[in-house]
């Protein structure tokens, strides 16, 4: 019995999860070591790989640090009513339900050159949709949830105390926060910022829709996957696809180094 | 520090966690602040923090007006129940934490940081973790931190809820021994009113968000004010009808209830009393045995009382006939509530004899 | 004094900061595309939702979520069970695996499954020789949609199969219970609520795909095209109206599930 469930987890991870994986590997070297030289440093992949890299450090900047405000003001905030940070609360998860094509075309119709906000920006010559500030929006929308949901619990968990402790001992704010605070929660931070990361790099229905994929401008990595796809052009979405699948298993590697240290603290 | 707080009120929601309470604390002085789970104790000791703010009332430090003034800068120390160490930092930075806020010189610190850890005895632990600490060192460090910065008031909340029954014994006396030897105001609150007759100079008795009294623990133990604290403090039972009762009938008219504490009573044999007529007949139900003397339930006309019972006197057993002396009762009614001598115990005819 | 009110102006600038971007980043979006289905009147909304390829793409999003969420929680469940419950070589690994396909972009994991099952795999060619079709139809789609939810079921399992006291098997065991039904009795309720909320999370992720379907999916109106790859279409040939009004019914179905899902989890806590 249980050598079978054994098996049979086995062969579910074999099937969904390794061959795969490797397929993606063999696929990227099927022309040999050029052929993967080749596709990656086409002009268009390495302006891609460029624009992803670009959008994962302002998104994860500004959500990491947007995150952990809301995250302290939800648990700790005297100022705002329970009732208000509980509806509050349910509006931080709406992201994970919003397909991310939706999400795209959220920030179409909110900013796009239609639209009066959109038409403003466009006015004084900014443009937002079809270019990289839309781009970096329709990401932010996506990953806000991540940093929020991973320090919230922990914030929770160690309660007010400690830092009521350090109050009677003296210490203000930001004195409480940088000595008492943050070195409870940031192994949740670690692990919140490598998540956000994570769903940045591969961020796709969102940033298609906004960008417009325009090769050299707009376009991001997985979107040059999908247009490489789209053109039967598969050994070169192989190579980029490896590069992106390379990062997102380091990432993984991360977040189990982070996910221990959480543990222990 | 003296202290004073006035008409203070604190609501939580629709519930009115602390009434209208008063009290006036002299400096130097231990005081517990003793009642059941729930009655305001904690709520009171955070407002006097500063970790919460009254609803209305006034907290006066040396007869300044503090309501205003943030917990950091009210010089006073807190323990918590949880004791709250940080937990990343180690025994010496945790004591070591209000002096650095306070920007002191690193050779202050460290002079004080090793004075406080020889005093609460915790030489060579300075450079552990709070988690590789027993729950009574941990107690010891969270004592020390809140010293450290040497605070004119120090606030411990439940402080020895979280310790063993056994070692909770020892470091009662240690804290008093240590209060005293640092001669701080001090205020803690407590459920368990052994902790708080052993430990405080004077207890104030908290329930339902309001002082029943205040005074020194054998005042309160002698002369409660209020059925509640008679019936809290000590052990006691409570007779409904006190007139029942042999040598109250007069002094309890209808309606008055009786509590009567074990060393009230009196049990024995006919020639043990010289007053017979003041007595009555009561069954023995139940002996318990209490490792240094009997706890005997006698029963006198339907109404159960408990004595205690040397191991020296003759062994009762249950079922046997005896005579109860009831010496005094603590009467109350709806209004008032009075301590009453037996009115048969002195002789009333001396001079026949 | 001055830097008191300084200090109390610094913390009013930072909360409304804060909010101002939540609500301008989170709220607004979600607000801009109710008002923008409802623009051109009910009549359009209806219209539109009545359009049969809009609305059979949006019911064959949920058939296909149904059946792939249907998948993931029995061999979630299993995976769950055998990743705590059992010590064998390779546990560890298997168990950091198990988020890979939330760590992986899902354009990627598109490329995978075109790749393996594709024309000129040797998979997608025998199958085709049974007459199959894999790619471009909608097994394919159930496929990349187990692969994007396949973490799901797992994690919200794994915590309470974690937490089940073994006493409580073993009291079982000692009133004479079986194996069999010490496992439909004690350990299947104890692990229902993680079952339950992890395939609603799993089944509103799988409405919401779109990466590693629209490699995949052939797009045939009412057969291979789903809600999320029908509102792209409608963006790239400019129908924001008929986009809109699609994802409104679609953004409408994962918030009743992100609700009840909340309910699940609040009664789970509360039990």
């Amino acid at each position: 019995m249980r050598r079978l469930w054994i098996g049979l987890t086995y062969a579910v991870f074999t099937i969904l999860l390794i061959i795969p994986l490797s397929r993606i590997a063999v696929g990227a070297f099927e022309h040999g070591l050029d052929g993967f030289a080749t596709a990656l440093l086409r002009p268009e992949a390495l302006h891609a790989l460029m624009m992803t890299g670009l959008i994962v450090i302002v998104v994860t900047f500004l959500n990491g640090l947007f995150g952990i405000m809301m995250a302290l003001y939800l648990v700790r905030a005297t100022w705002l009513s329970r009732k208000l940070k509980g509806v509050l609360n349910s509006i931080v998860d709406l992201p994970y339900a919003v397909s991310p094509v939706i999400g795209g075309l959220m920030i179409v119709l909110l900013l796009g050159p239609d639209s009066i906000i959109g038409g403003f920006f466009e006015g004084i010559g900014f443009k937002v949709v079809y270019a990289f500030p839309g781009m970096v929006i329709a990401t932010l929308f996506v990953t806000f949830p991540l940093m929020v949901r991973e320090v919230m619990p922990v914030l929770q968990e160690i309660g007010e105390d400690q830092e009521q402790a350090a109050a009677t001992l003296g210490a203000y704010g930001w004195t409480t926060f940088a000595k008492v605070t943050w070195p409870s929660i940031r192994w949740a931070v670690v692990y919140g910022i490598v998540l956000t990361v994570a769903r940045s790099l591969g961020e796709f229905g969102a940033v298609l829709v906004v960008s417009g994929n325009i090769m050299n401008h707009t376009q991001t990595a997985t979107t040059l996957v999908y247009q490489d796809v789209e053109n039967f052009n598969v050994a070169a979405a192989n190579g980029v696809a490896l590069v992106l699948a390379a990062f997102s298993v380091g990432l993984l590697l991360v977040m189990e180094w982070a996910k221990k240290r959480k543990g222990v603290h | 520090m003296h202290v004073e707080v006035r008409d203070l009120n604190k609501h939580f929601g629709s519930f009115h966690a602390v009434k209208n309470v008063s009290f006036e604390i002299e400096k130097g002085h231990l005081i517990g602040l003793l009642g059941p789970s729930g009655g305001g104790k904690t709520s009171i000791l955070r407002m006097l923090a500063g970790l919460e703010t009254p609803d209305s009332g006034e907290i006066r430090f040396h007869g300044k007006v503090v309501n205003d003034i943030p917990p950091q800068e009210r010089g006073i120390g807190f323990v918590f129940q949880s004791y709250a160490l940080f937990k990343h930092m180690t025994v010496f930075d945790n004591i070591a934490f209000g002096l650095k806020v306070k920007k002191a010189t690193k050779a202050k610190i460290k002079d004080r940081v090793m004075e406080l850890v020889e005093l609460t005895g915790l030489s060579g632990f300075e450079h552990r973790y709070p988690h590789q600490l027993s729950g009574g060192q941990r107690q010891r460090v969270a004592f020390a931190r809140a010293l450290a910065p040497e605070p004119q008031l120090l606030l411990l909340d439940e402080p020895f809820a979280a310790i063993d029954a056994k070692i909770r014994q020892e470091l009662r006396s240690w804290l008093r021994e240590l209060i005293e030897r640092v001669g701080i105001t001090s205020i803690f609150v407590t459920h368990d009113q052994d902790e708080a007759i052993e430990v405080a100079d004077e207890i104030m008795i908290i329930s339902q968000g309001q002082v029943e009294q205040k005074g020194t623990p054998w005042d309160i133990y002698k002369e409660p004010r209020t059925p509640f604290v008679a019936s809290f403090i000590g052990e006691s039972t409570v007779v409904d009808k006190a007139s029942e009762l042999k040598g109250f009938e007069s002094a309890a008219k209808h309606d008055v209830r009786a509590l009567i504490r074990p060393e009230y009573i009196e049990i024995g044999s006919e020639t043990d009393f010289p007053v017979l007529s003041a007595t009555e007949t009561g069954i023995v139900r139940h002996l318990h045995f209490r490792g240094s003397e009997w706890l005997v339930e006698v029963e006198v006309k339907g109404n159960k009382l408990i004595t205690y019972r040397s191991l020296e006197k003759e062994t009762l057993h249950p079922g046997q006939e005896v005579r109860v002396l009831v010496h005094r009762a603590y009467l109350f009614n709806d209004e008032n509530s009075w301590i009453e001598e037996n009115g048969l115990k002195v002789d009333p005819m001396p001079i026949m004899i | 004094m001055t830097s008191l009110i300084r200090h109390k102006g610094w913390t009013w600038g930072f909360r409304s900061t804060v909010l101002l971007y939540f609500l301008a980043l989170i709220v607004l979006p979600i607000f801009g595309v109710y008002v923008q289905s409802l623009s051109a009147g009910w009549e359009a909304l209806i219209e539109s939702v009545a359009d049969p390829i809009a609305w059979k793409a949006v019911l064959l999003t949920v058939k296909l979520g149904l059946i792939s969420t249907f998948i993931n929680v029995l061999i979630g469940t299993m995976i769950a069970w055998v990743l705590i419950r059992y010590k064998f070589p390779g546990r560890t690994l298997l168990n950091s695996l198990v988020d890979l396909p939330f760590a992986l972009p899902t354009a990627v994991g598109g490329l995978m499954i075109l790749l393996l099952l594709g024309p000129g795999s040797w998979i997608g060619e025998a199958a085709e020789r049974l007459g199959f079709q894999i790619v471009f139809h909608q097994p394919a789609i159930v496929i990349a949609m187990i692969f994007v939810t396949f973490p799901f079921v797992i994690r919200a399992v794994q915590p309470l199969l974690e937490e089940l006291d073994p006493l409580e098997e073993e009291a079982a065991y000692t009133m004479g219970a079986s194996r069999r039904r010490t496992f439909f009795k004690v350990v299947l309720p104890s692990m229902l609520p993680g079952i339950i909320s992890g395939g609603m999370l799993a089944f509103s992720r799988a409405l919401a795909e779109f990466g590693a379907v629209v490699l995949v999916a052939g797009n045939i109106p009412g057969r291979t095209l789903i809600a999320s790859v029908f509102i792209f279409g409608e963006v790239e040939s400019d129908n924001p109206v008929g986009a809109a009004a699609v994802s409104v019914m679609l953004l409408t179905l994962s918030f009743a599930i992100l609700w009840v899902i909340n309910l699940v989890q609040q009664r789970g806590r509360r039990a």
